[in-house]
């Protein structure tokens, strides 16, 4: 303390051509943490809000109460997912490389938030993601096609190229429509998981938003709403540690952790290691049962890594140590599960690399697919009078006659 | 004098004033290290100090009120909205708290804040990155606003916002950061530098508020206009022929009536054009005005090109922009109109 106020800015623990320093991070042991029943009193599991969840520990074995068991079936299964998405983002990064797509964004690092989640939700639940779960799409049944379809605003794109590139939605998938604008799906989610209750139905609703984006109102009207009803949602932070080029202390999390930011409100927080699809995936069932049975919402924490560029627009070597990722101290999903299934006799560098490679192919034959229905200069193109059609329910007189004006400048 | 493009000129205002102001504060997402990205910001926080440049939690909601608050406190804060499309949430500290401070305690509190907010489409960023919401806030009494077309008229206002006491939102479209538009996507981009208001005074002076500029005088038409719109609509005219005059309005409100009024008057014939949608846009307030001042010179309805009444669309950009095409429409139109 000294004498006087003073006005803190917080630092990150690194710049570029510094040492990457993770050790702000407060990491427990795997198998560490004790599964609490899942209708524990919120004030008796507060712990979970500091400390880290992990079922695998350095050595790649499953540890603990909270080890959801999954079979080796299952998890293979979960590996391959994880590798389609990694699949995917790489080529399309390199598709908006070439100029053939305006704009995108990685999941790189923390593929395993939206596999190990979908995994644990039922597909009659409601998922309202943030522009870093195409995992959650593809896992639900987005087809690569359509995704990039999307991507290309071409006549395959199911948002009729009124949206950017990895703005999806798919409604067959109940996964809810992305939003440039951050943080507001969160509270859309609480109104959801409410009307659910309402109707009495035992569906549940889910949401994702990054560590910057906690410091948006919308955050906090989301908690609001769902610690008063009690509504049976799960509210995901994907604390990734950088937002743009700020990290993750200029949303709080350098005084509590982000797990922590529901207990005012009685909301129970759960701090969960992201890269590790097994501690994911049992932090979400518990969540899920707890909101099924009436318990209310949960604020699930996963400490993870942005591996990559925060979009194609952004260049990280500016604000972040080059290789921060290769320190990251919970390293890399798809290899923590790889290894995993290895020293357990399941998988095997062979099998990987064979899986690997049949997902960049099947990620290649949709990229064919995809682009004979139109690139950005090659047709089919759609149809640009279609712009003024769902700006309401039906089309207003003066938006039919812009629409003839737009079609006779264009003629 | 130096050549700057507006990114320039915008980072030069702010260090002219920081330099002159030990009061002025910029806060905003991703300003400070890194400098905000579109580089506005770029260096300030090096040459003034972490507590005079602040990253700021995404929460334009946040940025806004403090900015308020630490007016209040004497300080002059520059706060930067990192798109136009995300000033939203921060929208009731602005038309509820910011705009009335002086009003409602008789001028005993006040907050010279200047929100600066990059605005406008043609860089393919979709619905949000590409909204002009301008006439959102020329509708709330009390709010200056601002949105200039060219690096000179940038730096030159940008410090006259700053030393103002009253609130400022100065709208920059961000198509033109890097060099004038004529609205042909198709041609090379053009630096800043073949054009006479690329070149910018290093030192201190000011463009005031609440004068229109007459970018080119004509006879046979008054064309209203500001932003990326100046550049598009002079290229506009050139292709139908007409001696048009332009107006760059450069400042919304307080509007600068007898410019345009003069302008209209001499002329007869009026045409706005602006980016953002036409409905209820801040053309029809365009249009009332010259209307009420100009009535009897009119000979013929005033015309008004802007963007339609639909979000951005990604794919549609350039069908929705209104181009050299649309405008020219517009100019024939109301030539024609006897
Ligand atoms: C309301 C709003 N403000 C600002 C932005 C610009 N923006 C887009 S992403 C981003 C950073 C978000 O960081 P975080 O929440 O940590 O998510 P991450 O990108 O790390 O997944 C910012 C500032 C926006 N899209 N919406
Ligand atoms: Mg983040």
């Amino acid at each position: 303390m000294t004498n006087r106020s003073r006005l803190h800015i917080p630092q990150p623990s690194a710049r570029p051509g510094d040492e990457p320093d993770f050790s702000y991070l407060n990491l427990s042991p795997a198998g560490s943490v004790e599964r609490p029943a899942a209708d524990a009193r919120t004030r008796e599991i507060e712990h979970l809000s500091v400390e880290l969840i992990r079922v695998l520990d350095d050595d790649h074995r499953a540890q603990g109460s909270w080890n959801p068991a999954l079979e080796p079936a299952a998890l293979q299964v979960a590996l391959r997912w994880l590798l389609l998405t990694r699949a995917y983002d790489e080529r399309m990064w390199q598709i908006q490389r070439q100029g053939r797509i305006s704009f995108y964004m990685q999941s790189t690092g923390e593929e395993a938030v939206s596999i190990g989640q979908a995994m644990a939700l039922r597909p009659g639940d409601m998922c309202f993601p943030s522009y870093r779960n195409q995992g959650l799409y593809l896992y639900r049944g987005s087809k690569l096609v359509d995704m990039m379809c999307q991507c290309l605003s071409n006549t395959g794109d199911m948002c009729k190229g009124r949206q950017m590139p990895i703005m999806y939605h798919n409604r067959d998938a109940n996964i809810f429509s992305i939003s440039g604008n951050l943080a507001t799906q969160y509270p859309h989610a609480v109104g959801w998981a409410m009307a659910s209750a309402i109707k009495g139905e035992d569906h549940i609703s889910a949401s994702w938003v990054g560590d910057g984006s906690t410091a948006e109102a919308d955050f906090h009207h989301a908690l609001t709403f769902a610690a008063i009803y009690q509504a049976p949602v799960i509210l995901n932070v994907v604390n990734n540690q950088w937002a743009i080029s700020t990290f993750q202390g200029f949303a709080g999390g350098e005084r509590r952790p982000f797990a922590a930011r529901g207990l005012g409100l009685g909301i129970p927080g759960i701090r969960v290691d992201g890269n590790d699809l097994l501690a994911v995936y049992a932090a979400t069932t518990w969540a899920a049962e707890r909101a099924r049975r009436g318990g209310g919402p949960t604020l699930i924490e996963h400490v993870t890594y942005r591996g990559g560029a925060h979009s194609t627009s952004d260049d990280p070597t500016k604000y972040r140590p080059k290789d921060e990722w290769l320190e990251f101290p919970l390293g890399d999903p798809l290899e923590r599960l790889k290894n995993h299934l290895i020293g357990e006799g399941h998988w095997s560098e062979e099998e990987h690399e064979s899986v690997q490679a049949e997902m960049r192919d099947k990620v290649q034959v949709a990229w064919k697919e995809a682009q004979k229905q139109g690139t950005m200069t090659e047709g089919p193109y759609l149809d640009p009078a279609t712009m003024f059609d769902d700006v309401f329910v039906e089309t207003p007189q003066h938006l039919e006659m812009q629409r003839q004006q737009m079609l006779d400048l264009e003629s | 004098m130096a050549q700057m493009n507006m990114i320039d000129a915008i980072r030069s205002a702010h260090d002219v004033v920081m330099a002159k102001d030990p009061n002025v504060v910029v806060l905003g997402e991703d300003v400070g290290y890194f400098g905000g990205v579109f580089r506005c910001t770029d260096g300030l926080q090096r040459k003034y100090g972490e507590h005079r440049v602040l990253d700021a939690p995404i929460a334009e909601g946040g940025i806004i009120a403090a900015a308020i608050g630490m007016g209040v406190n004497g300080l002059r804060p520059v706060a930067e909205i990192q798109f136009a499309d995300y000033i939203y949430p921060g929208f009731d500290q602005v038309a509820s708290e910011l705009a009335r401070l002086r009003y409602r305690t008789c001028g005993d509190y006040f907050s010279p804040v200047t929100i600066r907010t990059p605005c406008g489409g043609g860089i393919r960023g979709g619905q949000t990155h590409s909204q002009s919401p301008e006439g959102i806030f020329t509708h709330v009494s009390g709010i200056t606003t601002v949105m200039p077309s060219n690096p000179y008229d940038a730096k030159g206002l940008l410090i006259s916002a700053i030393e103002s006491d009253d609130p400022v939102v100065f709208f920059e479209p961000k198509r033109i950061y890097n060099g004038p538009f004529d609205g042909d996507p198709n041609k090379p981009a053009v630096p800043w530098t073949t054009h006479p208001k690329g070149e910018v005074p290093e030192d201190y002076f000011t463009v005031p508020l609440g004068i229109a500029d007459i970018v080119k005088p004509g006879s046979e038409l008054t064309i209203i206009t500001y932003g990326t719109l100046v550049h598009v609509a002079q290229a506009a005219a050139r292709l139908t022929g007409v001696d048009a005059e332009i107006i760059d309005v450069r400042t919304l409100a307080p509007l600068d009536v007898s410019t345009l009024a003069d302008s209209v008057c001499k002329t007869g014939r009026c045409l706005i054009a602006h980016e953002a949608t036409r409905f209820s846009g801040f053309g029809a307030e365009l249009a009332a005005t010259v209307q009420e001042n100009c009535f009897y010179s009119l000979e013929a309805p005033i015309e008004r090109v802007a963007g339609w009444d639909t979000p951005y669309p990604h794919a549609f950009e350039w069908q929705y922009f209104p181009g050299q095409k649309r405008i020219a429409a517009g100019i024939r139109k109301v030539m024609e109109a006897q």
